[in-house]
């Protein structure tokens, strides 16, 4: 068992509806520090949703998110990349055309302090963070194991391989809390353990917090600490893989109910 | 042979000043994704702009020297067009983000009426004249090797420099520069650059405002050759072919693309004009765009888009 710290992120009475559809009713959970968190649910359940809300892609209607302490409601996703959280896409969100080491440079965007003028005349200072910038991405790059891919059009990657470069852009990041959104969707078992492993490894070496959205019951009994389950948009189970597992709500939620 | 280069050089330049249009189309496009119908606006407003400051400027402030008045015309010609992309910004780009690019295109389609009509309100409609001071004699060159050389224009040796530096900076500020990574980011997906901190107002601005100048330079060449009159704006369509043909996401395909659409519609006049009886120059560039899409539809230089089923 992870030592878990204070909570990070707490997430009170979210309730997110579009026009007359209740995507969201009445979610609260919190997300402690250096903890993996998964989210569950069957597909329609919200969980996507309740991502989009931390994450600030949507406003829920009522309800509040606070990051350490902070309280928001009215946050666009860059406003909350710039308090240190990133995420990764269901379906890929990856720049396409350009090489993996760009994707992953285009990470460290909120780290570079030079401006636009020092970058056009190719200034001193601006090159010099380039190239610091550059060392934390190869960093990135061994740890994820895609080297012989750094100069490769994204694109023409195989789709294992760019999730991981997905996840590889969000740890760019440097960031404090990491939400990833099924980060295993459409792998076959052997990626599937790579995945979980570097999931497991960025928890462990940089202390990252991870909120996880994942279908593989088996990869989330695994390696989550805590699991929140949600259905049609409400919270019907909270605790740690076992209890969860054996919740009867859960259950027949997954598995339907005895008749 | 002297005539055929003589053909030759005449397409090259004109052709230089296509990609110079060209290049306002990729750049917007390799930003934001967005076919921008307004290139052509744009370019009309900067020269109307840069027009009417080269007279009003020194009125306005007393003296009489053409270089300075040209000078000072020119930085408020590209202020106002730094205004124009921050206007656009506000007023209606930062409402359609993550929407589809179609919709995208017909806001630029608004963008390009309101231009036009604005430009007129602002700077009149009759035709104006720039004159940044190109030298219009002509030289001759090769002299030795044919009788009576090769006849240039000087103007248009001067404005394809122009255009090629202009050009070959652009590249470079696309492809080494953490701001055109961002850029380019950001004409990828919107949502993912959000996510990772790209401030998309403010990409947009930049590049627009790039666009812009790159438009005012263009229209100072045009319209110190043709002189500034709404037809300018109809040049730009001359641009879409080039950008067929190079590829709307390439810089370097924008160049290519104008000097082969340059030089293919001179020489094809001159040589299989006359088939046709002549008069072949102004739809060659189309035809030739369009058994482009049938053969190569990303253009010579363009991303290859695969989807996957």
């Amino acid at each position: 068992m992870r030592k878990t710290g204070d909570v990070v992120l707490d997430v009170r009475n979210i309730s997110l509806s579009f026009g007359g559809v209740r995507a969201l009713s009445d979610i609260s959970f919190d997300v402690r520090e250096h903890e993996i968190r998964a989210i569950v649910g069957p597909n329609g359940a919200g969980k996507s949703s309740m991502l989009n809300c931390i994450n600030g892609v949507y406003q829920p209607q009522q309800g509040t998110i606070a990051l350490r302490g902070r309280t928001f409601r009215h946050m666009n996703s860059r406003q909350v990349a710039e308090m240190g959280v990133a995420r990764t896409f269901q379906n890929l969100a990856l720049f396409k055309g350009m090489s993996v080491l760009d994707n992953l440079m285009t990470g460290r965007n909120l780290k570079m302090r030079s401006n636009l003028f020092m970058q056009a005349l190719r200034l001193g200072p601006a090159q010099r963070e380039e190239s610091e910038q550059r060392v934390f991405v190869e960093r990135i790059i061994d740890f994820l194991e895609i080297q012989p891919y750094r100069k490769t059009p994204v694109g023409r990657m195989p789709y294992g391989l760019q999730k991981r470069v997905d996840l590889g852009r969000a740890l760019a990041m440097e960031p404090q809390l990491l939400l990833l959104d099924e980060p295993m969707a459409g792998m076959n078992v052997e990626e599937k353990q790579d995945m979980s492993r570097f999931i497991l490894d960025v928890n462990d070496e940089f202390g990252t917090t991870i909120v996880l959205i994942e279908h593989d019951m088996g990869v989330v009994m695994d390696i989550s600490d805590r699991v929140v389950v949600l259905d049609y948009g409400r919270k019907i189970g909270d605790g740690s893989p076992e209890e969860v597992r054996n919740d009867a709500d859960v259950i027949s939620a997954y598995l339907g109910t005895a008749h | 042979m002297a005539f055929f280069l003589e053909t030759l050089f005449g397409g090259l330049m004109v052709g230089m000043l296509y990609s110079l249009i060209a290049l306002g189309f990729v750049l917007i496009y390799k930003a934001s994704g967005v076919f921008n119908f307004a290139q052509g606006a744009m370019v009309l407003f900067a020269a109307m702009a840069m027009a009417r400051f080269s007279e009003w400027i020194p009125k306005w402030l007393g003296f009489d020297n053409k270089v300075l008045a040209n000078v000072l015309a020119f930085g408020v010609a590209l202020l106002a067009m730094v205004c124009v992309a921050w206007v656009i910004e506000r007023l209606v780009l930062r409402y359609l983000v993550n929407q589809e690019h179609i919709t995208l295109l017909m806001a630029t389609l608004g963008i390009t009426y309101f231009l036009e009509g604005f430009g007129q309100t602002l700077f009149g409609s009759a035709i104006y004249k720039i004159d940044v001071g190109l030298p219009k004699d002509p030289v001759f060159i090769l002299e030795n090797t044919f009788a009576g050389g090769v006849l240039i224009n000087k103007e248009d040796l001067y404005a394809a420099a122009i255009a090629a530096v202009l050009v070959a900076l652009l590249a470079l500020f696309f492809q080494k520069t953490a701001t055109g990574r961002a850029l380019r980011a950001v004409a990828d997906d919107h949502q993912a650059a959000q996510s990772i901190g790209i401030p998309l107002g403010r990409i947009w601005i930049i590049v627009w405002s790039v666009a812009g100048f790159v438009a005012l330079v263009a229209g100072v060449i045009w319209g110190s050759k043709l002189g500034v009159q709404f037809t300018l704006s109809l040049v730009a369509l001359k641009a879409l072919p080039v950008v067929i043909l190079g590829g709307l996401t390439s810089v370097p395909g924008a160049i290519i693309g104008g000097l082969i659409i340059g030089v293919g519609e001179k020489l094809s006049e001159i040589y299989i004009g006359p088939l046709f009886g002549g008069g072949i120059e102004i739809w060659f560039a189309y035809v030739l765009a369009l058994l482009f899409l049938l053969v190569r539809p990303q253009g010579l230089f363009g991303e290859k888009i695969i989807d996957r089923v």
